[in-house]
């Protein structure tokens, strides 16, 4: 089995966030990036494919040069070479469409259900229906037996088990395998992922659907309005009377 | 021309987010001057939209669709588009319109915007506010598109009463084989309790209740207001919890009325995660804990002693105001 993993650069869970250029650009400075967590999920779960299964798992960015140490520790935890798509990842669609002209050699391509970052949350469908795969989103389980998959997805206050067959998408997050699960790249494979192959292939000429045309940052936080343990009717009344919560 | 808008049902009844972006869609159609036609799938009783503007309901009956399917469900949403000639298309943030909206962006060469949380800023250029940075920040977001897909965020619109009266037209579309290639094996699903995502009150729980025996006031509290319960990573990473209850930067989003966090300290990935909720509570034996600093409302006391309190408050509230 071929895998291709999907693998977003953006900015480490604890980044602070702000802007420049007159509120147009992510300000990167100081900002530490990483392997977007749902795609790290996803990588791991491959990771498991390639062990048990014989698979055979390559990642792949869309992204300029910078996106490079992404990939090479992508590569240290384990996958066996990597591209990168030379583009400014500039919407949803632009990525997907760039993706597929990849995917489509692959019998499974596991991306992360959305990108911390922008948070668009499309690419795995639109890459699936871009290739004509079967797409299972808010995937948190996966077995791959020959041709037939067996996915489950989260569903509002649930999950659902779905039997699909391959080539598939999937739209993958924590569930796919455990938070203790994820690899921390040792020694060996880091000095392993230097030899690894980095290709780098230019993109494809394709339009954007949407724009990222300025930020905002949300309004400062009034006071918190602190409440005694010893006066809990209080905290009822204004939960009631003022926030009218309850 | 008409604004074409995803109302979801489930069991045959419609989710109080179908109100929510029928409210939306009505807006919308304000703006530009135009309608609003819904389209239901295997619902029972379509009338109840009129009450949030929806002029016209495509409803369509078919045993094949009982079970969500992403890709059929956005090949019915194609053809309503098409026969409606709508330029714009609205659907919720719930794990199912997630899932469908990419695949339907394609099939109506749309570009699609997730997350929007107000109207749009102006019809030309088409813009609209979304949020990004996982609710730390917002993206203003033009889509450039003839059809635009907009995604709207949970609890971001509210409900907006119309007194229009809706036609149903029955709406029997082409369905493709190929669509059901992925088939819903089995659901599992608790009856009877309140879901993160429909919940208007969550109740969190996170390292500061020490273990998960420690619970069972954390759903007594819930119950009492009706809420879903929830906890922080690190406890679904113990096993305290499930996953599914697991809210934060890479757990579930919270956009409730109310959320209570007991024993949660607030790492900026939680607090991301839950900011698009309009009220916190926090309860935290610890002051320093950062999350006072994001907090509406705070009780610095010590959870086991202030939560079985606050549940008795709370009764005698709701029997006093029954």
């Amino acid at each position: 089995m071929k895998i291709l993993v999907c693998i977003s650069h953006v900015p480490d869970t604890t980044s602070k966030i702000n802007f420049t250029d007159g509120d147009t650009k992510f300000d990167t400075n100081g900002v530490q990036f990483v392997i977007n967590p749902n795609d790290e999920f996803g990588l791991t779960r491959a990771m498991w494919f390639k062990e048990k299964q014989g698979a055979t798992v390559t990642v792949v960015s869309v992204g300029e040069a910078e996106t490079e140490p992404t990939l090479r520790k992508a590569l240290a935890i384990g996958a066996d070479e990597a591209i990168r798509i030379n583009a400014k990842p500039t919407d949803g669609f632009f990525v997907a469409k760039q993706l597929a002209e990849i995917a489509k050699d692959y019998d499974l391509v596991i991306a992360g259900r959305e990108s911390i970052d922008y948070n668009g949350g499309m690419v795995p469908g639109m890459l699936a229906t871009l290739t004509n795969a079967n797409y299972v989103n808010n995937c948190i389980g996966l077995e791959v037996e020959g041709e037939n998959a067996t996915a489950i997805r989260e569903i509002d206050g649930g999950k659902e088990t779905l039997k699909t067959t391959l080539p598939l998408v999937i739209g993958g997050q924590k569930g796919l395998v455990e938070e203790s699960d994820l690899k921390i790249p040792n020694m060996r494979g880091i000095m392993m992922a230097r030899k690894k192959t980095l290709n780098v292939v230019e993109p494809t000429d394709s339009a954007n659907t949407t724009q990222a045309v300025k930020f905002e940052k949300p309004a400062p936080k009034g006071e918190v309005k602190l409440v005694s343990p010893d006066n809990l009717d209080e905290l009822v009344n204004l939960l009631h009377n003022e926030a009218k919560v309850i | 021309m008409s604004v074409l808008v995803y109302t979801e049902t489930e069991n045959g009844k419609f989710k109080k987010t179908a109100f929510e972006v029928a409210s939306y869609a009505k807006g919308v159609a304000d703006m530009i001057s135009t309608t609003v036609t819904a389209v239901a799938i295997n619902a029972d009783d379509t009338s109840e939209l009129g009450k949030y503007g929806v002029d016209k309901v495509l409803s369509v009956k078919n045993d094949k669709l009982n079970n969500f399917n992403a890709k059929a469900y956005a090949d019915v949403l194609k053809q309503a588009a098409e026969k409606e000639g709508s330029k714009v298309v609205v659907v919720s943030s719930s794990a199912d319109a997630k899932f469908m909206a990419p695949v339907l962006a394609i099939n109506l060469e749309a570009g699609y915007a997730s997350n929007v949380v107000a109207l749009p800023e102006s019809e030309s250029p088409f813009k609209v506010k979304r949020t990004a940075f996982t609710n730390k920040a917002f993206n203003i977001t033009e889509i450039t598109t003839d059809v635009k897909l907009i995604g709207l965020s949970k609890n971001a619109f509210g409900l907006k009463e119309n007194s229009a009266t809706s036609t149903a037209e029955d709406f029997s579309p082409a369905l493709n084989d190929a669509d059901f290639s992925t088939e819903v094996a089995s659901i599992d699903k608790v009856s009877g309790k309140v879901t993160i995502a429909d919940a208007e009150i969550v109740v969190s729980g996170g390292r500061g209740l020490k273990g998960p025996e420690n619970w069972g006031m954390v759903e007594e509290l819930a119950d009492v207001l009706g809420a879903a319960t929830a906890c922080s990573k690190p406890v679904s990473d113990m096993g305290w919890r499930p996953h599914g209850e697991h809210v934060g930067q890479t757990g579930k989003p919270v956009a409730a009325n109310l959320y209570v966090a007991i024993g949660i300290s607030g790492a900026i990935q939680h607090l991301a995660g839950i900011n698009a909720s309009k009220v916190k509570l926090v309860i935290n034996n610890d002051p320093e804990a950062p999350f006072f600093k994001a907090a509406d409302y705070g009780v610095v006391g010590d959870a086991f002693e202030v939560v079985p309190q606050l549940i008795e408050k709370l009764k005698e509230f709701k029997a006093n105001n029954a």
